[in-house]
Order: structure tokens, then sequence, then C-alpha cells
């Protein structure tokens, strides 16, 4: 038989029992939308992550201070205050891959203004630290090295702290009280939004690590250094020149363990990746059940629709069609079922993950590929689940079939 | 060409074995020549619809030996058992076995869509031409339900002829049907017959085989008799007769 005619056949049929047919669809489509937006969501979670973590800085590094184990015994990171700035002067001086170096020294403090008060981290950097956060201010201007080297009491505002002490006045030039001490502001930052563990990245003061080192914690270790390199092609050697120098600056040699930990964004990044990719797959595994429910109600009404249209299988073997053509003919039912509740499944799911990107503001990303899987998916349901009804209509024997009331 | 279209050596047909084992059929000798109407008559349990269902290749004998229109069919495979259906038999039904909601002509187009052949042909032109040829060309679109019993036989009798096959055989066809239509429908195998077809009708009524050239009767699954019929009654000139006395 011609393809178009068992496709005409398996219409017709489906057609002619059409709220039947839609009740046995719903499975398919109710299991691949669960799927589609299933994967929609995490795949929009995953895009997001991305975006934070680029968000972060370009090709940025890392570098705290403590080893991720010591003696066999995992340490957290900063277990132990070992860096020092002279290891970021070090890094900045003798490394060929490094671009851009800045210690960071972090401190939490109230901060009070004229026009208001307000508990936030304090950021000791270096000048470095604006290019490797490709972070530009929207007023004023960074601190300049001089500022750095003579370590002056210059401030610049994360937007939303200069929106808590300084409502819409303009806060550059204006001068502000951290801990006791007076600052000038020098320039408000532009925004950069959430970071990955959901805390605003505007909520930050820069001072600079000099100013921050002396006059605020009184401590010459460092919690954190961040780097740069110019390209991400440069990331890896730079990676394993900053480990060779610290090793060196801190007499590490043999192989006793590193005192520090270097690690750049792409770690970052697949770290937070691997555990959204878990949950897209947790949802997608339960959403894939209700598409295997869906399967089972097409085998369940391709058996009923067998046993009904014994006659008529009675009457096509009597004409001349073998088992193959009515083996055929059902299989090629229950895939067209399966597809066309696998695009129905595709509509409802692009739908409904598109009102959900609406009302939530989840970010959701369809692939084409996810949408070609799913159709494809859910006619290999239906070749599945089909196949055994269809046998046993091919199975029957012309006389008894004909005989069949 | 051959003049045989059935020939059938000892052909036996057992259900059940051993104390349950049930003769339905046994040693049937049978020549059925291209070109007769011969109507297979026997009571219930004569064995007549096991022979009709050998004759259709719709079961295989458990011994002897059948020869339709040339080829030995006994010892066939399903396949080539559903080819021989396709090509060398059309079928005609007591309950006209047409596939509801399916109109005449797709109905009459439906051995068609089973041929193996691979040669091209138009099929509804095929299936329009043999509605016609049974005088339902004013009916092609009609669906079974839409059709008087009598329409119903005569679209089964055109999906019977629209392969040419070598042998058309009746099952009761007149079996669901009342005198008026019966006798119609007997008119119509009788001038099919006169173009040359070949039709085995089985049934249990003397009043519908009194149109055959030939009349076989069986008993207890063997032939008790056999025998040409000189004059047999024109079914359309009974119609004619029928008509005049109603009117």
């Amino acid at each position: 038989m011609k393809s178009s005619t068992l496709i005409r056949l398996a219409s017709q049929s489906i057609l002619r029992n059409r709220m039947r047919s839609i009740l046995t669809m719903l499975g398919i489509i109710i299991g691949v939308a669960a799927v589609i937006v299933m994967v929609a969501v995490g795949y929009g979670a995953r895009s997001r992550i991305h975006e934070q973590i680029n968000n972060l800085g370009t090709n940025m590094i890392v570098i705290t201070p403590g080893a991720s184990t010591t003696g066999g015994v995992s340490q957290g990171a900063q277990a132990f205050a070992t860096l020092t700035v002279e290891d970021a002067d070090k890094i900045r001086n003798e490394s060929q891959n490094v671009a851009a170096v800045s210690p960071v020294i972090v401190s939490r403090s109230q901060v009070i203004a004229p026009g208001g008060n307000w508990r936030t981290m304090i950021n000791g950097v270096d000048t470095d630290y604006q290019m490797i956060r490709a972070w530009q201010t929207d007023s004023g201007t960074f601190f300049g090295p001089d500022d750095v080297f003579a370590a002056r009491s210059v401030a610049i505002l994360g937007r939303t702290v200069a929106q808590r002490l300084f409502a819409d006045s303009n806060p550059v030039g204006q001068e502000i009280q951290i801990a006791a001490l007076r600052f000038k502001v020098t320039g408000v930052l532009a925004p950069k939004g959430q970071t990955a563990s959901g805390s605003d990245s505007d909520d930050v003061i820069l001072i600079p690590y000099t100013t921050a080192a002396t006059r605020l914690t009184g401590k010459p270790r460092i919690p954190q250094i961040l780097a740069s390199t110019a390209s991400e092609g440069e990331l890896s050697a730079a990676q394993d020149e900053i480990k060779t120098l610290l090793r060196e600056s801190h007499h590490i040699t043999g192989d006793d363990e590193d005192d520090f930990t270097v690690r750049n964004q792409t770690d970052l990044a697949t770290a937070a990746e691997s555990s959204t990719r878990v949950m897209t797959l947790l949802m997608a595994a339960i959403a894939s059940i209700s598409l295997l429910v869906g399967g089972i109600g097409i085998m369940n009404i391709m058996l009923v629709s067998v046993t009904e249209r014994t006659r008529e299988i009675g009457i096509r073997l009597a004409l001349g069609a073998r088992g193959s053509d009515v083996l055929t003919q059902f299989l090629v039912e229950s895939i067209v079922m399966g597809v066309l509740g696998g695009i129905g499944g595709l509509v409802l799911g692009i739908t409904s993950a598109k009102v959900l990107a609406h009302f939530t503001g989840w970010e959701t990303t369809i692939s084409p590929l996810v949408m070609i899987i799913a159709v494809g998916f859910s006619g290999a349901v239906g070749v599945f689940f089909g196949f055994y009804p269809a046998q046993k209509a091919a199975a029957l024997r012309p006389i008894e079939a004909l005989r069949y009331e | 060409m051959n003049d045989i279209v059935i020939q059938t050596d000892k052909i036996t047909k057992t259900y059940g074995s051993g104390t349950t084992e049930v003769h339905a059929l046994s040693n049937v000798d049978l020549t059925i020549r291209r070109g007769e109407l011969a109507a297979i008559m026997g009571a219930s349990g004569s064995g007549k619809s096991t022979l009709m269902n050998l004759l259709g290749c719709l079961d295989t004998p458990t011994s002897g030996s059948y020869t339709l229109d040339g080829v030995r069919v006994d010892g066939l495979g399903k396949n080539e058992l559903a080819r021989i259906r396709n090509e060398k038999l059309g079928f005609v039904f007591q309950g006209f076995n047409l596939l509801a909601r399916t109109s005449a002509v797709e109905n009459v187009e439906l051995p068609m869509l089973y041929d193996r052949s691979g040669r091209k042909r138009d099929t509804r032109a095929l299936a329009v031409a043999a509605l016609e040829r049974v005088g339902l060309g004013s009916r092609l679109d009609h669906q079974p339900s839409e059709l008087s019993g009598g329409q119903q036989q005569r679209v089964a009798i055109a999906r019977a002829l629209v392969t040419e096959p070598a042998l058309v055989l009746a099952d009761e066809p007149t079996g669901n049907l009342d005198t008026h239509t019966s006798i119609e429908v007997m008119a119509l195998f009788q001038q099919l017959n006169e173009q040359g077809i070949t039709i085995v009708v089985v049934t249990h009524e003397p009043d519908v085989a009194v149109y055959a050239t030939r009349i076989i009767q069986l008993r207890d699954g063997q032939i008790c008799r056999d025998e040409p019929v000189k004059n047999p009654q024109t079914a359309a000139r009974d119609l004619e007769k029928l008509d005049r006395s109603s009117a």
C-alpha cells in the first residue's frame, strides 16, 4: 500500500472517533508539553547563570587563600589568610599572561551620608579591578594609581548604595562616613544586577585596597586576589603561572599542597551549570513519566480499536491484505496519533513556557532540537505502544475475523 | 488457456484431533470449468462452509490437493494465499461485509489497494466502471448505511468483480435479502455469468439454486449429488413475472 493511502486511512480512522482520539492524544500532549516546559525553564536557568557569570568579569581568575585539602581533611577556602599584597604585586610584575591584578579586601560596615545611612560591603581594590570586572562608572571617575599609592580616602559607590544614601541627588563630590572615617565619593558604578547566588552586585562600595588595609581592617593579609587575562586562550596558562609564582613566594616545594586556590570563572560556570543540569534532567525525567502514561493510553485504545474492527480486518484479509498490511495500517494509526499528540504538546508546551516566562519573569529557552526530539519521541512512543495491538490485529485468521460479531 | 478453474483431489478438512476429531470434509473431488455458474448446496453441518473456506483460500486443507486457475494452492503460506485471494478470487458474503462509513467507490477500490503486481492502474476509474456494471453508477459516493440491502450486495459484487478474478465465490449471497432482491441478485449473477465469469454460489435455498447451471449437493462432508441443470430458470424473466403479479 502506498504511504499516502496508509496515512489517509489512519487519519480517517482517527477522525471517526474524534473524542476518543483526542482523549488518547491528551496523554501525549500533556507529557510532551511537560517535557518542553521543564527543559525550557532549565535551559533558561542555565543561560541566566551563564550570563551572570560573564557579568562577573571577562576571563577572570579568582585566587583565594587556603588549600582545598589539608592532610586529607577538606578545608573551606579562606580558612587561612595566606595571601598578601606582595603576592598580588608579584603576579602583576612577573606573570607573562596576566593582564590585570587586584587584591580584594572585603569588610562590612555602616556607611553614613547626609541623606541617610546604610550597611554595605566595602571592597578594597586596586585600579585594575575596574578592568577585571568590566565595570564602568556611570558618573564621576574611578580612582587612579596615585589614590591607591597614597591610600587616599576616596570611594566609588555601587548603584544601590548611591540610591540608598543620596536618593536622586548626584553623590559625586559629596562626603560619606565609613566606620568613622570620611571618604570622598569620586564616582558611581553602572548597575550590574543580581549575582549568580541572588545577592545584589550593586550593593557595594569600592575603595583603594591600601586604604582598606591600613585604615579600615588593619590587617596585612587579604582574602582574595582577582586577576584577568587579555583573552580566554591565556586563561589556563595564566592559572598555571600564578600557581608557580605563589608556590615560590609561599616557599612550597615538592609534593606539598598549595595553601591557596586558583579558579577561573569557567570552573564557577561549570559547577553552577552542572547543578542546574541535574535539576533539568530530574524534571524532564518526571515529565517523561507522563509521556509513558500517555503511551500506555495509546496502547489501550489501539487494543480496543483492534477488537472493535475485527470484522474490518477480516474483510481486508479476505480481499488479499497480508498480515503485514494490517500491521502497518494499525501501526501508522498509532504513530499518527503519537505525532499529532507530540505536535499538540509542542504547541501547548511553547505556549505554557511563554506564559510562565511572562508571569514569573523566568527566562525560558526552547531550542529547535528539543522540539524535534519531543515530536520524534512521541512518534516513537506511538511505534512502541502501537506495535503489540497492531501485531494482534495482523495475527488474526481471516475466517475467524470475518465471523466475529 | 486452462479451461479448469477449480480442481480438488481428495480434499479433506479435519477439525480437532483424537477422540474429538471431526471430519468436516472428506475426500472431495470437485472440478469446475470456466464459465460455470455452480451452486453448492447442503444443510448446515454438511461441510459447505468448510468447502467454501477452502475454495476461497481462507483456510488450508488437512490433506488432498487443490488447484485454482492452474496454481497449486494447498501448502502455500499465509502471504501467498493472500496474494491468490487478491488476484484470483472475488468474494460476495451473506452479510455484505462492506466497510462502514466508507463510500461505495472506496469499498470497491479496496482489493486494488492490496494489489502486489506493481502495475499502475486508475483504481477509482476501475471501481466506477465496476459499479456501473452492477447498475450503481449513480450511487458512487453513498455509504453502506445509505444503501438498501440489495444495493449493498451489488457494491459487494462490484468489489468482487473489479480485480477480474478467475472465480467469484458467493457465500449465501441472498441470505439477508427478501425474495425480490434475491432474484435481482441472481439475475445479476446470471448476467455476469453470460459475460464469461465463473461463479460458485454456496446456498441452502433451493429457490436460489434453480438459477445455477450446475448443482452440487453436499452431505456429511461428501458430495452426494453433482449434476448439470439442463435449462436453468432465467432470473430476469422471473423478476418480470413477479413485478407483473404484484402490479
